[in-house]
């Protein structure tokens, strides 16, 4: 599938992953406030802690409607099997989403006394989405059995240990996402809450990301071989090492009451998992059997789409960053946008 | 229950989600130019009766934005979870045009929408007007790509078939497929209509309330406007629209028709109504008008015009609902007509905002435009059976590997969800017509609240 030398395929899975990423960080901690809404119960710090990803949201979702859409038009087969595998896991993601999303707008249009019915929506909707893309990840990783181009496997292949913890593992890390987010916007009492848990936060999901590698390790050996062999230990060592070090540098800068650091560093965390999963899986987008390649759409298609996809993304991250700008910033109780 | 399959469940869980979401878009649409044509008014005059209304129908148009969002987030994915055999078949078409959307669309309009609702303090005023546009402009570029889509869909071209899938050979005739400029135009007018006709009741239940203020007036003013440009126009594309499906999906034509039979030599006549039997193959209790088929459709007194039987059984497209959704469909646009006539008579002397009857008629007209839209849509898409990519895939062949049970519960599901959070939504919206643009725009001014998300109604 290779125009002039330069392998479509493989430049769409990298656009793909980044969008998903993008997706995973900015999403996440949106999705991260949600789940850590239920452990502030003042009205007027829910408010502050909503007002944080206001304007920006709507946005951060947009990066999960990329990686959908970029994975219909570049890899058709891998959009029809992965989703066609993830049904119920990705339906409840999606009822989470609406209510995640619709609670922004409604919770202050309720009367008051029915406000709580959307703070729990909105609560509920963060963690049952969130919850349910681990399960969707992990059930991805255990791979998707493929027959003849369709989906083989059972209706709940998901309802298994393994993405059952990987659904909890993306808890931990959206509510560390969405803690240390919360240090960069807020201040006083709902600052230094956030700073108090996302200690623990920090060191539980380090303990999750070890079961999960070793989990993975124990039933698929095929990519425990793909970890360990050869010089490949080496990679996996560095990534490892790295690992350890963004967690130690997250609890220094938390003791150091530094604001931006500790997302950074969390964020620095994400993407080291996310080269692990990528190196797990590489070549294939279907794990165990369908390679880029073969999930692949015609390169005409992959062309077609990916001159608009090489112009238009740095255009977007240049107007997603001045909108960040716009509203950079410490929110304040009491902040008026108008 | 009623003996439904997997794939009837698949086909009422896609038509379910879409007819609830496209009504958001449609608003959604026809609000941003609206809100882009008040700032640029405000901007020009520094008429504060623009900036009031600018900032009372933002608010409606945050609330529908969200729901938009989110359930259109459902169709993005709906495609693969339900559909996987037309994604795997089709994807290399539709999945382009819809990163497209994504690209082009959906992140201007979502990186400039927080601008645009919370900025006004944060930016100059150019600037938010600046970002006004570009949300604007993003809701109309997502409607080009979306409806580039379901057009190729409806009439593909600029393709060939390898290995049973669909290749792309001229992305030029794929995008500008035949009868996507009809479809485009039919729905951006359908998109300004269904808002207008918001637009216009919204401002005459105030009248007919007493609440008599210039806002109002210039609210009802300008969507009947609005109206009278847009109906007529909307009329002659329709036309023009039918001319093309009859070229290109003359099944579909002969169903909305309730046509038959053709005898040789014989023009064809228009049923007015009746009721078609697909079983017995005839249209009961028909009202026909001779000639008016052949003068209609071919624009002659000879010509015929398709008739279902001259169709296989198995390609027909279900008569007894389309034959009935066109006709919702045509006979609200006569209605439209009628109202955006008897406004410009009205306006002469100001009895526009006085006359009861015609304030009624623009109250009751309210849903008129988001009616007919579904009308059209059920038409268009029901009259596309039994193919699901024209002529090349059939529904039959497109749908995922779930079982009956498992679409039951996510069928159920949605359904639940959809009437609970949006019906909520949809109420809360009401609300906000319901305290007009005066009293939201006190609130605003002296606005000391938090900060509110999305939105600044309340």
């Amino acid at each position: 599938m290779a125009i002039q030398g330069i392998d479509l395929s493989i430049i769409w899975g990298v656009i793909i992953a980044f969008g998903l990423m993008m997706y995973v960080i900015m999403d996440g901690f949106d999705l991260g406030l949600g789940i850590l809404f239920a452990l502030i119960e003042d009205s007027r710090e829910r408010d502050v802690m909503m007002n944080t990803v206001a304007p920006v949201w709507d946005g951060n979702e947009t990066w999960l409607i990329l990686g959908g859409a970029a994975l219909y038009g570049a890899f058709p087969l891998a959009y029809a099997v992965i989703l066609e595998a993830l049904y119920l896991p990705l339906v409840l993601v999606l009822a989470g989403l609406i209510f995640r999303g619709v609670a922004f707008e409604f919770r202050f249009k309720a009367e008051a006394h029915r406000r709580h019915v959307w703070d729990k929506a909105f609560i509920g909707g963060s963690i049952v989405a969130t919850f349910f893309q681990g399960v969707a990840i992990g059930t991805y990783i255990s791979g998707i059995p493929v027959v003849d181009r369709q989906f083989a496997g059972g209706a709940l292949d998901w309802l298994a240990p393994f993405p059952l913890l990987c659904g909890v593992g993306l808890l931990l890390t959206y509510a560390l996402l969405g803690s240390t987010w919360l240090l960069i916007k807020t201040e006083g009492m709902l600052e230094s809450r956030m700073r108090h848990y996302s200690r623990p936060l920090t060191y539980l999901l380090a303990l999750v990301i070890v079961l999960i590698c070793a989990w993975t390790a124990w039933i698929h050996a095929d990519i425990a071989q793909r970890w360990l062999a050869g010089s490949h230990w080496m990679r996996s060592l560095l990534l490892a090492v790295l690992a350890v070090g963004a967690v130690v540098m997250i609890q220094k800068a938390l003791r150091k009451r530094h604001s931006h650091l500790p997302f950074i560093g969390v964020a620095g965390l994400v993407f080291l998992g996310y080269l692990g999963l990528a190196i797990s899986i590489w070549p294939n987008i279907v794990p165990p059997g369908i390679s880029l390649w073969q999930a692949a759409s015609p390169p005409s298609s992959q062309l077609f789409a990916l001159i608009g996809a090489l112009f238009i993304i740095p255009v977007i991250l240049v107007y997603t960053f001045w909108s960040y700008h716009v509203f950079r910033g410490k929110v304040k109780v009491g902040d008026a946008y108008h | 229950m009623f003996n439904l399959d997997a794939l009837d469940l698949a086909r009422i869980q896609f038509a379910f989600t879409v007819s609830f979401h496209i009504i958001f878009p449609a608003i959604t649409i026809g609000l941003a130019s609206f809100l882009a044509v008040l700032e640029g008014c405000w901007l020009k005059t520094h008429n504060q009766v623009y900036k009031d209304l600018y900032h009372f129908w933002s608010k409606l148009f945050a609330v529908n934005f969200g729901m938009g969002v989110v359930s259109g987030l459902v169709m993005a994915y709906e495609f693969g979870t339900n559909w996987a055999r037309f994604s795997d078949f089709a994807g290399s078409i539709t999945g382009p045009l819809l990163t497209y959307e994504v690209l082009t669309a959906f992140f201007l309009e979502a990186g400039f929408l927080g601008v645009m609702l919370f900025g006004w303090d944060r930016v100059g005023r150019r600037l938010h007007f600046f970002a006004t546009i570009m949300v604007a402009i993003g809701t109309l570029i997502s409607m080009f790509w979306i409806l580039s889509s379901n057009s190729w869909m409806q009439t593909p071209q600029g393709i060939e078939i390898v290995d049973g899938r669909v290749a792309p050979v001229d992305w030029f005739k794929i995008v500008f497929n035949p009868s996507f400029p009809y479809r485009l135009m039919h729905m951006a007018l359908a998109a300004f209509l269904s808002t207008a006709f918001f637009v216009g009741a919204s401002a005459a239940w105030h009248l007919l309330r007493g609440n008599d203020t210039p806002q109002i007036r210039k609210m009802l003013s300008m969507a009947m406007w609005m109206i009278l440009v847009a109906t007529p126009v909307q009329i002659a594309v329709g036309d023009a629209h039918g001319l093309n499906t009859l070229e290109h999906q003359p099944a579909k034509i002969a169903a909305i028709e309730g046509h038959w039979d053709n005898k040789p030599g014989e023009p064809s006549p228009l049923v007015l109504f009746g009721l078609p039997d697909m079983q017995a193959e005839t249209t009961r209790y028909s009202l026909e008008v001779p000639y008016l088929g052949s003068l209609i459709l071919t624009h002659s007194l000879d010509k015929q015009i398709p008739a279902l039987k001259s169709f296989a059984k198995e390609d027909r497209p279900n008569s007894t609902i389309i034959f009935w959704s066109f006709r919702v469909m045509a006979g609200l646009g006569m209605l439209m007509l009628l109202c955006a006539l008897a406004a410009l008579v009205l306006r002469r002397n100001g009895a526009l905002y006085r006359n009861k009857a015609f304030l009624w008629l623009a109250l009751l007209m309210g849903p008129s435009g988001l009616i007919a839209l579904l009308a059209g849509w059920f038409t268009t898409e029901i009259g596309r059976q039994p193919w699901v990519v024209y002529g090349l895939l059939r529904t039959t062949q497109a749908a995922s590997n779930h079982g009956a049970l498992q679409m039951s519960v996510t069928l159920a599901l949605f359904v639940v969800i959809y009437f609970s959070v949006f019906t909520v939504g949809i109420g809360y919206m009401m609300r906000l017509v319901r305290k007009g643009p005066n009293a939201a725009d006190a609130r605003h001014t002296d606005d000391a609240t938090a900060r509110r998300p999305l939105s600044a109604a309340d």
